[in-house]
């Protein structure tokens, strides 16, 4: 069906906007007029994003993700979901989209570190 | 029932699942953080609430494959090579990029998020381009 949807220029399927719109609207509705303004019901406090400002990590990450997305016609959840059938292929993409994001994980941890060393060391 | 009509209901339930997320939990029900805050290196403190979810996703097509004996899932349209090049794709572009179709798709967009709405045209803009070269460029 995502392969389907993102060949615009061969035969294409629009299911997934519909997917989209119902996930969406419902969405949208939901988090204005369901969801309480001062806390969740069962959690002490929203958990949010706070980034506001469309960075090249953003940018950067979208643009391969979407071209992952595109190579095999699976984003995350419908990976995850996947797995309940058993196949052997699920689980390789699954297991390679871990590995991805671990590394990312690395990364941006052994950065913050020598970031957080640096600031002591200009402090000295 | 038509395929528009059953892609429909699929949007739908995931919506519910985003709005209870929020509005129970107080989180953004987006698959990339979610299971990513599971991961070494430095997984996330809250741990049980991720677990829930993920064993929900999987648990429910099991559920129905344990029912009906079919969990109605297609299988890969591509072969190893490709799942695994594609996989890691998918993994460093959501970590980086803080989203999927989920996080930033369908919760951004419905939060008006400037970040996540520029996210989705970028990674539709990529994916219908990779779909292009591999399927009318390449031959693949």
């Amino acid at each position: 069906m995502i392969q389907g949807f993102l060949d615009i220029a061969g035969a294409w399927n629009p299911a997934l906007i519909f997917v989209m719109a119902g996930g969406v609207a419902v969405t949208f509705l939901g988090y204005r007029f369901l969801v309480p303004k001062s806390r969740p019901l069962w959690a002490s406090n929203f958990v949010l994003p706070k980034a506001t400002r469309i960075d090249a990590p953003l940018l950067a990450g979208a643009a391969i993700f979407g071209i992952g997305w595109g190579l095999a016609g699976y984003c995350p959840g419908p990976a995850v979901v996947s797995l309940a059938s058993g196949r052997t292929g699920v689980f390789v993409f699954v297991l390679s989209m871990l590995a991805g994001m671990m590394l990312v994980r690395w990364m941006r941890g052994a950065s913050r570190a020598s970031m957080s060393l640096r600031a002591a060391e200009e402090k000295l | 029932m038509h395929p528009f009509v059953l892609a429909a209901i699929g949007g739908v339930l995931i919506g519910i699942s985003a709005v209870l997320l929020m509005m129970l939990s107080g989180r953004i029900a987006g698959i990339s953080g979610i299971v990513g805050g599971l991961l070494p290196p430095a997984p996330a403190p809250d741990r049980s609430w991720r677990l829930a979810f993920v064993l929900g996703l999987i648990g429910a097509p099991a559920l129905l494959r344990a029912v009906t004996g079919d969990a109605h899932i297609g299988a890969p349209t591509v072969g190893m090579p490709m799942l695994v090049v594609a996989g890691l794709l998918v993994g460093i572009g959501t970590a980086l990029g803080s989203g999927c179709t989920s996080g930033h798709g369908i919760c951004g967009i419905s939060r008006l998020s400037p970040r996540s709405i520029i996210a989705v045209l970028v990674f539709m803009a990529t994916g219908i381009a990779t779909v292009f070269v591999t399927r009318h460029v390449i031959g693949a």
